[in-house]
């Protein structure tokens, strides 16, 4: 009998040699992955009012249109990545696929669906030095004044190209990478992370 | 190292982008139907400026997109930038 294949993180490796501690340990930053998201790139002219209608039905929510914003609806995050694209990340799979129901919900629409769930995945990085460690490798102004809740940013972070996203003001930013990119980015993490101790997040 | 203000982004740094040559090129609108010489001279004449120089700019690793910038080719100060369609191309017909 063949074996079911089932779903691989590519940095489960990297992650399970970090140590997990109990004990509230004040200038850790904790590391985790929210993998196996639903990660859908979308493109639609919405200069057409029937296409932010329809693609508002399906969403539950309207895309931002304020550039490196999200907005968010339950389970259901759209980040802004340019005038007509968008990152639809999601867990939600009822009734059908997200991806199912953009297809579609979208029929008749000069639209690009695209599935990247296999392609990238997300690296959570929390606590209060988590903003000094991202600062070492990214030239962004990550000062909350600037880069606040509800932001996202697509940027370099050492070297690598990421879509980063302020989740709250603990500080907590979720890294949209490449999973191909995803072990370099937690190995530099974890030596980026050493003044301040790392553990990954249960 | 240049700071750059990507019309949708803001403020972003230089590492961010990539440069693309003199900008607000008007494409012919007939290509069949104008001489070689024109054809060529949209494709491949470029002014070399000294002094301001309308550029065009991917933003590659922010928004992807492509955006016009005033830049002084001395001094490499960037004075504005704009959106595409922004402002009227300069025809070259
Ligand atoms: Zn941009």
């Amino acid at each position: 009998m063949s074996e079911i294949p089932t779903a691989k993180s590519s940095i489960e490796k990297e992650l399970n040699s970090i140590p997990t501690f109990n004990t509230l340990n004040e200038s850790s930053v904790f590391i985790s992955e929210k993998r196996f998201k639903d990660h859908i790139n979308l493109r639609l002219d919405i200069s057409d009012d029937g296409n932010v209608d329809a693609l508002g039905n399906i969403l539950g929510v309207e895309v931002p249109i304020e550039p490196n914003t999200v907005n968010i609806n339950g389970e259901v995050s759209v980040l802004w990545l340019g005038p007509d694209e968008w990152l639809i990340l999601t867990t939600e799979c009822y009734p059908n696929s997200m991806l199912d129901r953009l297809s579609k919900g979208l029929i008749g629409k000069v639209a690009s669906i695209v599935d990247m769930s296999g392609g990238q995945t997300v690296i959570n990085l929390d606590g209060p030095n988590s903003m000094n460690l991202l600062a070492k490798g990214c030239t962004l102004d990550l000062h909350p004044r600037v880069f606040g809740d509800g932001k996202c940013a697509q940027t370099i972070i050492a070297k690598t190209g990421v879509i980063i996203r302020k989740i709250d003001n603990s500080p907590s930013y979720d890294l949209i990478v490449r999973r191909s990119y995803a072990d370099y980015l937690v190995l530099w993490i974890k030596d980026a992370a050493r003044e301040y101790g790392l553990s990954l997040a249960k | 190292m240049l700071m750059i203000d990507c019309p949708w982004c803001g403020n972003r740094d230089e590492s961010e982008f990539m440069y693309g040559g003199e900008g607000n090129i008007v494409r012919p609108q007939d290509p069949e139907s104008i001489s070689d010489d024109s054809w060529s001279d949209y494709l491949f004449m470029r002014k070399n400026t000294k002094g301001l120089y309308m550029e065009q700019w991917l933003h590659s690793y922010g928004c992807r997109r492509w955006f016009l910038a005033e830049r002084e080719t001395v001094s490499y100060e960037i004075l504005n930038t704009h959106k595409i369609g922004e402002i009227n191309p300069e025809s070259k017909s």
